[in-house]
C-alpha cells in the first residue's frame, strides 16, 4: 500500500485491517460489475444483496464473541429452524385460536416467545460447556444433530405457512421497508449520533489532556461516515417498487397512478434496519461494558481472566445464551423473508456465519475479532456468492471459490498480524 | 518487629494433587514492611503455597490469618478483597488488551451507567506509569507488542496501584535485564519502606541475600525452615535448598 495513505490511515485512526477488508469488498463488487456488464451494482441487487445477508451477519455478531472466547457454536443453523418452527407453530396454528387470526399482538407474542427460547437453549449449551467441561465443538455439534431433528418433530415435517401479516414485513419484502422518507429520516438521525459520539468523544479525552487527532482526521472521519451512511440510503431509495407493488401501494392509499407510471422507493429495507441495530448494540456491549472486557480478557488469556477474579464459567454460558438470541432474531428475518418455515430453513447456516466471522478478521486463535469485521464478512460471503450465480458460474464452482477465499482470507489475515506482531 | 502481629500467616497448609503433596504442612508468616523471600527448587511446591494465599488454589487443609483474623480466600477475588495482590511469573496479562485494561481488568473504572470509562482508565494509567516507569510510553497497542520489562511494569502497576497490603512477587526480574532488575529493586525498597509486606519468590540467591530480611527454604513439598538472612550464610542457603539441611545441623 502505498506510504501516504497509510499515513492518512494512521493519524484517523482506522483498522488497517478493517480498510482492507473494504477494498477487497469493493474490489469485487467492481469485477462482478464487469462480468455482469453493469447488473451487479444497481440499487436493485444491492438492495437484495443486503436483505440476503441480515439473518447470516446477525447471527455472525453473536458468534465474534463465542469465537473471541476461544469456543465455536456449531448448532445456529439447526437452531434456527427449531425456532423458526416453534414461530411458526405459535403464530400460525395456536395464537389465532385464543386471539384471532391476524390480531395486533401475535407477531410480538411470537418474537418474545421465539428469543426467549434462544437464549434458554443457548444457556444450556453454554451451562455444559462452561460448567461441565465439555467441548463447544461436542455440545453444538450434538445440538446440531438435536435441533434439526426436534424442528422436524414440532410439525412431523410439514411446512408452516402463511406467516403473520406484521410478522411478515420485518424479512423485508416489497412492504417490508422504510420507504424513502423514512429512510432520509433514519440516515439523518444515524449521521448526527455518528458525529455527536465523534465530539463527545473527543471533547473527553480533551479533558484528560490526551494530545487529540489532528482536526483535519476528524472532519474526513465524520466525512467519511456521512458519505456511507447517505450513500446507502439514496442507493436504497433509488429502488423502486415493481409495477404490482406499485398497485397495491396506490390502492392502499386511494391514489390514481398516472400513466407514466408512479416512482415508490423501496428505502432501507426492516431486516437491515434490525441488523444495523444489533450491529450497534453489540459493538457498545464489546466496547463499553464490563461483560464485553472480559469476553476479550478471557480469550486473550483465560488464565488471566481467571485469575482477576472474572468468573468464566458464567462468561461461558452468558456468551452462548446471546448467541441463542441472536440465532432467534435471525431466524424471524429468515423465516418472515420466506413467509414460510420449512424444515430445509438455515441449513448450512452454521457454516456460513463462522466463514463471516473468520472472514472479518475473527480469529479462531481467541481475543481478536469486531463485530463490523463480522458484518462485512457476511457481506463478502453474500456478495460472492451472489456475484458468482449472476455471472453463470456452475453451482460446484462457486463452493469451490467461497472455500479457497475462506482459507486465503484468514491466511491474510494471520500474515498480516504476524507482520504488526500483534 | 516480633512484638506486632503478623500481616499474613499461614498455618500447616496441606494441599495435594491426585496423591502428590505439592504442599505438606507448611507454615509461614510476614510482617509489614517485611520482604521474606520463598526459597527451593522447581517443584518444591512454592509457587502453589502462593496460589493457596492469592486464591487461585484452595488448600486441602490449613488456615490463614490476615492481621490476626482468620481469613477465608475461596478465589482471587477474595484475595484481592484482604489487599493480597500477586505478580505472577507469567505476568497474567490478556496480551490481546492494552496496558489500561490489564491494569484495570476485574476492577475497570465506570461511569455513572456503569459502562467501561477508558479515557478515565487510560489517564489514571498515564498518571501512575509516570511515577512508576517513566519510560513507559505505549498505552494504545495491545501489551502482546511490549517488551518484556514494559509488560513487567504493568503486571507490577496493577498489583501496587490498589493499595496492595501484602505482595507476592513469583520470579518478578527471571525476565528483565539489569536495568530493569534495578528498577524493580528499588520498587521493593520503596514498598517496604511504605510498610508493604512481600512474599518474594525467587531463583537467584544474590536477589534474596540484597532484598529479603528472612527466608523460607521448601523441598519436597515441606517447610525446610526459615532464617533472618543476617544469620546464614549464602552457603548454608544452597545447602537449605539442595539437600534441605538447617544451618547448624550435622551434616
Amino acid at each position: 500500500m502505498n506510504k501516504s495513505i497509510k499515513n492518512f490511515v494512521a493519524a484517523i485512526g482506522i483498522d488497517l485491517r478493517l480498510v482492507g477488508m473494504v477494498g477487497a469488498l469493493v474490489a469485487l463488487w467492481v469485477v462482478f460489475d464487469l462480468f455482469t456488464g453493469g447488473r451487479f451494482l444497481t440499487p436493485r441487487n444491492l438492495f437484495n444483496l443486503s436483505v440476503q445477508t441480515a439473518s447470516v451477519a446477525v447471527m455472525a455478531t453473536g458468534m465474534v464473541f463465542v469465537i473471541v472466547t476461544r469456543h465455536i457454536d456449531l448448532s445456529v443453523g439447526a437452531l434456527l429452524g427449531f425456532i423458526g418452527m416453534i414461530m411458526g407453530t405459535l403464530q400460525v396454528h395456536i395464537l389465532p385460536q385464543y386471539l384471532g387470526l391476524g390480531h395486533w399482538s401475535i407477531w410480538i407474542i411470537t418474537i418474545f416467545a421465539g428469543v426467549s427460547l434462544g437464549a434458554v437453549v443457548g444457556a444450556f449449551q453454554g451451562w455444559i460447556i462452561g460448567y461441565l467441561m465439555v467441548p463447544a465443538f461436542i455440545v453444538t455439534l450434538g445440538g446440531l444433530l438435536v435441533w434439526r431433528g426436534a424442528a422436524w418433530w414440532v410439525t412431523q415435517g410439514q411446512t408452516v405457512a402463511p406467516v403473520d401479516t406484521t410478522f411478515r414485513l420485518l424479512g423485508g419484502g416489497s412492504e417490508g421497508t422504510l420507504g424513502d422518507t423514512l429512510s432520509w429520516t433514519f440516515g439523518v438521525l444515524a449521521t448526527v449520533a455518528a458525529l455527536v459520539m465523534m465530539i463527545q468523544s473527543r471533547r473527553r479525552r480533551a479533558k484528560h489532556g490526551f494530545t487529540p487527532k489532528p482536526l483535519w482526521a476528524e472532519y474526513s472521519l465524520g466525512g467519511i461516515a456521512t458519505f456511507i451512511i447517505m450513500g446507502f440510503v439514496i442507493v436504497m431509495n433509488a429502488y423502486p417498487l415493481p409495477k404490482g407493488a406499485v398497485k397495491r401501494y396506490a390502492a392502499a392509499r386511494d391514489m390514481e397512478i398516472p400513466a407514466e407510471g408512479l416512482f415508490i422507493s423501496h428505502g432501507i429495507a426492516i431486516p437491515v434496519v434490525i441488523l444495523l441495530l444489533v450491529g450497534v448494540a453489540m459493538t457498545f456491549v464489546a466496547k463499553r461494558t464490563r461483560f464485553g472486557r472480559y469476553v476479550f480478557a478471557t480469550g486473550g488469556n483465560p488464565d488471566a481472566a481467571e485469575l482477576s477474579g472474572i468468573n468464566t464459567r458464567m462468561l461461558t454460558v452468558k456468551v452462548f445464551a446471546l448467541m441463542g438470541a441472536l440465532t432467534a432474531i435471525a431466524s424471524v428475518i429468515a423465516s418472515a423473508r420466506l413467509g414460510s418455515v420449512g424444515n430445509d430453513l438455515g441449513v448450512l447456516d452454521e457454516l456460513r456465519v463462522i466463514a463471516a466471522a473468520v472472514i472479518g478478521g475473527t480469529a479462531l486463535s481467541g481475543g481478536i475479532g469486531t463485530i463490523h469485521g463480522a458484518i462485512i464478512g457476511a457481506v463478502i460471503m453474500q456478495s460472492l456468492q451472489s456475484g458468482m450465480a449472476m455471472v453463470g458460474v456452475d453451482a460446484p464452482l462457486q463452493s469451490i471459490v467461497v472455500g479457497v477465499v475462506l482459507v486465503l482470507a484468514v491466511l491474510v489475515d494471520i500474515t498480516y498480524r504476524r507482520r504488526a506482531g500483534l | 518487629m516480633d512484638k506486632k502481629t503478623p500481616l499474613v500467616e499461614m498455618k500447616n497448609i496441606h494441599l495435594s494433587f491426585g496423591g502428590i503433596k505439592a504442599v505438606d504442612d507448611v507454615s509461614v508468616d510476614l510482617y509489614p514492611g517485611e520482604v521474606v523471600g520463598l526459597l527451593g527448587h522447581n517443584g518444591a511446591g512454592k509457587s502453589t503455597l502462593i496460589k493457596v494465599l492469592s486464591g487461585a488454589y484452595q488448600a486441602d487443609s490449613g488456615e490463614i490469618y490476615v492481621d490476626g483474623e482468620q481469613a477465608t480466600i475461596n478465589n482471587p477475588r477474595d484475595a484481592r478483597a484482604y489487599n493480597i495482590e500477586t505478580i505472577y511469573q507469567t505476568l497474567a496479562l490478556a496480551d490481546n488488551l492494552d496496558a489500561a485494561s490489564n491494569l484495570f481488568l476485574g476492577r475497570e473504572i465506570v461511569n455513572q451507567f456503569g459502562l467501561v470509562d477508558d479515557d478515565a482508565m487510560e489517564a489514571e494509567t498515564r498518571r501512575i506509569m509516570g511515577r512508576l516507569n517513566p519510560n513507559f510510553d505505549n498505552f494504545s497497542s495491545p501489551v502482546a507488542a511490549l517488551s518484556g520489562g514494559q509488560r513487567q511494569s504493568v503486571a507490577i502497576t496493577r498489583a501496587v496501584y490498589f493499595n496492595a497490603r501484602i505482595l507476592i512477587m513469583d520470579e518478578p526480574t527471571a525476565a528483565l535485564g539489569p536495568q530493569e532488575t534495578e528498577m524493580v529493586a528499588e520498587l521493593i525498597n520503596q514498598l517496604k519502606a511504605d510498610g508493604i509486606g512481600i512474599f518474594l519468590i525467587s531463583h537467584d540467591i544474590h536477589d534474596v541475600m540484597d532484598l529479603c530480611d528472612r527466608i523460607s527454604v521448601m523441598k519436597n513439598g515441606k517447610l525446610v525452615g526459615t532464617e533472618n538472612v543476617t544469620d546464614v550464610t549464602d552457603d548454608e542457603i544452597l545447602s537449605m535448598i539442595i539437600l534441605g539441611k538447617k544451618p547448624g545441623q550435622a551434616a
